[in-house]
């Protein structure tokens, strides 16, 4: 499969315009909402090197499994960990 | 049917050892996901416990620098896509140049990422005995530059190796040991290129966007 070097520059581009938003974002006070809002176009950037850049869209689905994988064991440790540390209330070994 | 000579022997067809190739790359990234994961919990565990201090640690980096290896890093993903675009086409020089472009923009990164760690040794922030921080809870903010220097660290040698592979497959087209008829070795090295581009792609917000600059 040979993806047009069309599809390559406007993923490029729209990389650029995430890079840009999120830099701007960052100039904004969002309260609470700074992170997940950064973390969104992380994820969408992610998920455009992914899709196009590393072909996954329109590839066998064997790379979807061991792509996903990687994605579910990551988010089981994170979720496991802070299902942990957000049930805490007497963390008393961090220093000042 | 006499068998291409480019079909190892454990294979049936083409085919089936391209999905192979593939496959043992994503196999070799989610051991990679693991690998950063463990930087990645951590850093969330600290962030979590101690918020304020990250977002006031985080004002240390230059949000520029940072920005720019972003931009260059982002650049680099799109000429490996095209270099594999350009064997997969046949065209040779093509493929040489863009592979070679793909490992300057690699060796910029490196280099802006020297200069930040310099401006960090000159500001007494490396984490040791020499730290020196004047904002709030200087050890949590010793913390949050220990886990910049690892995650960074360890990222920064994952584009140096990139480099390396990158290069030696651009050795490897103009020597036509790898051509378009056996391009897989150009889509695979270009796999674990757009991994090491992804992995920035959260380092940034996360370390040098911590903290709103508003």
């Amino acid at each position: 499969m040979i993806v047009p070097a069309k599809t390559y520059f406007k993923v490029w581009g729209a990389l650029l315009v995430l890079l840009l938003i999120t830099i701007g974002a960052a100039f904004l006070d969002l309260g609470p909402f700074n992170l997940p809002f950064a973390l969104l176009i992380a994820f969408t950037k992610a998920a455009l090197i992914v899709l196009i850049f590393m072909h996954i869209k329109g590839s066998n689905p064997l790379l979807h499994l061991a792509a996903g994988a990687g994605l579910l064991w990551l988010a089981i440790m994170l979720v496991l960990t802070m299902n942990d540390y957000l049930t805490r209330n007497n963390i008393t070994w961090l220093p000042k | 049917m006499s068998r291409s000579p480019l079909v190892a022997e454990q294979f049936e067809e083409l085919e089936q050892q391209h999905l192979a190739d593939q496959f043992g790359m994503w196999i070799f990234l989610a051991t990679e996901v693991m690998f950063f994961g463990g930087l990645f919990t951590c850093y969330t565990v600290y962030r979590f416990l101690s918020p304020e201090v990250f977002a006031h640690a985080s004002h240390h980096l230059g949000l520029v620098l940072g920005g720019i290896n972003t931009g260059v890093l982002l650049c680099s993903s799109l000429t490996m896509a095209l270099a594999l675009r350009s064997i997969q086409l046949g065209r040779r020089g093509a493929t040489i140049w863009l592979l070679l472009a793909t490992c300057i923009f690699g060796i910029a990164f490196l280099g802006i990422k020297g200069y930040e760690y310099h401006e960090k040794y000159v500001e007494h922030l490396i984490p040791g005995s020499r730290f020196h921080y004047d904002g709030p809870s200087p050890n949590r903010a010793q913390m949050f530059f220990w886990l910049y220097f690892a995650m960074t660290g360890l990222h920064g040698l994952h584009v140096l190796i990139g480099v390396c592979v990158l290069s030696t497959v651009a050795i490897l087209v103009a020597r036509r040991r790898i051509r378009q008829e056996n391009y897989m070795a150009v889509e695979v090295a270009g796999l674990y290129w757009h991994f090491v581009d992804i992995v920035w792609v959260f380092l940034y917000p996360l370390l040098y966007l911590a903290g709103a600059r508003g």
